[in-house]
């Protein structure tokens, strides 16, 4: 029996996986989501912000963390435009302009907002840190059309807006080392307020900032969306996604404890 | 259109998948099908966002007025532009071998740059905000402000630090006192390693997640 399961056919443990997703995918879960602080630090941020104030969104993911981001993104989008808050969306990552593109006109579309006056995308530009810290001084240096090719001297709410000094938060969505540039460079050299969406994967490495501050907030994978999603009052697919994460992150420990017990008994067994 | 767009996608998701039974050739065509666009448009991108307006435009607007036919008068302020042109393009001396020594100076360049930048940057969000975020609880504890429950996660955030610190000092056997200090640490790492790989099978579960959502409403609701 114990060599048995020492020697489980890995593709069984697969089927076990693709039925854990497969099953919650046609029959929804409903389970309770509660909100952790680091995801109600940045709701807290944003809904404070009179209406006229602008973030900025910083796209840095691609097609392979979209999954996680997109949902966060479109409830970030959804309370900005509620609140009036105008949105300056970009990014440092070559893949994301399209997605980016795509999503921000979505939801304006959906709640009525216009381009140019409450959101405008400006795409990307290649050079991380050199575009961050350019931006402090002139983000039309950096910039000097949108992603749609119209001069930023044309577009009216980007006539206000000169560099960080007149952007109250940045919100950087990202699936690899940018939050950390962004920290690096924006909020020590010019002070700027940055909270950060992430993926699962890097979200260990990011809660340091958090405990000192240079982090407003943080938003963990799908449960950061699930999370937005339930303060903004619209369940989405962050809210589907973590139901259905749910029953296979409870066979993933299951597994886990199982492979433990049988590992130890065994090596006890061999003496 | 649309509904192609679906298909195309719904197929390359379950040959990329029918590698989880065993290596085959519609994996391996999913496979290099996706390498070869992440290429292709990778150069593609790199030449139209980076190339074009960083290095062939300035260089064009430079040249440009001494090109024959064309009037002179506002020829001499764009040419500074040259100068950091011609030292990137240093970089391609190395397929000569008899001028490869010329790379150094774009290198020299490149990493003053960048040390430049990033060393005082990058010590204080990461060495002096790190350890003022480390200490500062105990100011609060000075003050009588911190409550029982944070009194104790600031005791044990510098307990870990100085275990974890202990376990890479390395230039004292770690014998005695020390090797239980360092075992500690270990403990602490263990920690920050299993709360990684929790995080990443999150992350890993969400894209499977997300395909198994697209096949089964997206591709098998679109027939149905």
């Amino acid at each position: 029996m114990l060599s048995k399961l020492m020697n489980l056919d890995r593709r069984l443990i697969f089927i076990f996986v693709a039925l854990a997703v497969i099953i919650p995918t046609l029959l929804p879960l409903n389970l309770p989501i509660n909100v952790s602080e680091p995801t109600q630090k940045i709701y807290d941020y944003i809904d404070a912000l009179p209406a006229g104030s602008t973030i900025m969104i910083a796209f840095d993911y691609g097609p392979s963390s979209l999954p996680e981001l997109n949902p966060m993104a479109k409830a970030v989008l959804r309370h900005c435009f509620d609140k009036g808050v105008r949105v300056i969306g970009m990014t440092l990552y070559p893949f994301a302009p399209t997605l980016a593109d795509t999503l921000i006109t979505e939801v304006a579309e959906e709640a009525g907002a216009v381009n140019g006056e409450d959101y405008v995308f400006l795409g990307f530009r290649p050079g991380g840190e050199q575009v961050m810290l350019r931006m402090g001084i002139s983000i039309g240096s950096v910039f000097e059309k949108d992603y749609t090719n119209t001069p930023l001297t044309e577009i009216s709410m980007m006539k206000d807006i000169t560099n960080y000094g007149q952007i109250d938060l940045i919100l950087d969505l990202a699936s690899g080392s940018t939050t950390d540039l962004w920290i690096t460079y924006v909020n020590v050299k010019y002070n700027q307020q940055i909270a950060a969406g992430v993926t699962g994967v890097i979200v260990s490495n990011m809660y340091p900032y958090l405990q000192t501050n240079q982090l407003v907030g943080l938003m963990p994978g799908y449960l950061g969306a699930s999370e937005y999603e339930k303060l903004i009052g619209v369940p989405e697919k962050g809210t589907q996604g973590i139901n259905n994460a749910s029953p296979v992150h409870v066979l993933i420990l299951g597994l886990v404890i199982i492979g433990n017990i049988v590992f130890f008994i065994q090596r006890r067994r061999e003496g | 259109m649309e509904i192609f767009g679906i298909w195309i996608a719904a197929l390359l998701t379950l040959c990329i998948y029918s590698f989880l039974y065993k290596d085959n050739l519609f994996y391996r065509f999913a496979e290099h099908l996706f390498v070869g666009m992440s290429v292709g448009y990778g150069i593609v991108l790199s030449v139209h966002q980076g190339f074009i307006p960083f290095a062939w435009e300035p260089f064009w607007a430079a040249v440009k007025p001494f090109w024959p036919g064309v009037p002179r008068e506002a020829g001499w302020s764009g040419l500074w532009k040259l100068i950091p042109i011609g030292v990137g393009l240093l970089f391609f001396s190395g397929v000569s071998p008899r001028h490869t020594w010329l790379i150094r100076y774009p290198t020299a360049i490149l990493i003053g740059f960048g040390a430049g930048l990033s060393i005082p940057n990058v010590l204080r969000a990461n060495i002096f905000e790190q350890t003022r975020g480390t200490v500062e609880p105990f100011a609060a504890v000075h003050a009588g402000t911190l409550s029982g429950w944070g009194i104790f996660e600031a005791v044990l955030m510098v307990i870990g630090v100085i275990c974890t610190l202990t376990y890479f000092f390395f230039s004292v056997e770690h014998r005695g006192p020390l090797k239980w200090i360092s075992k500690v640490g270990i403990a602490f790492l263990m920690i920050g390693f299993g709360s990684a790989f929790g995080n990443t099978v999150m992350g890993r579960v969400a894209l499977l997640i997300q395909r198994v959502d697209f096949l089964i409403n997206d591709w098998i609701g679109s027939i149905f």
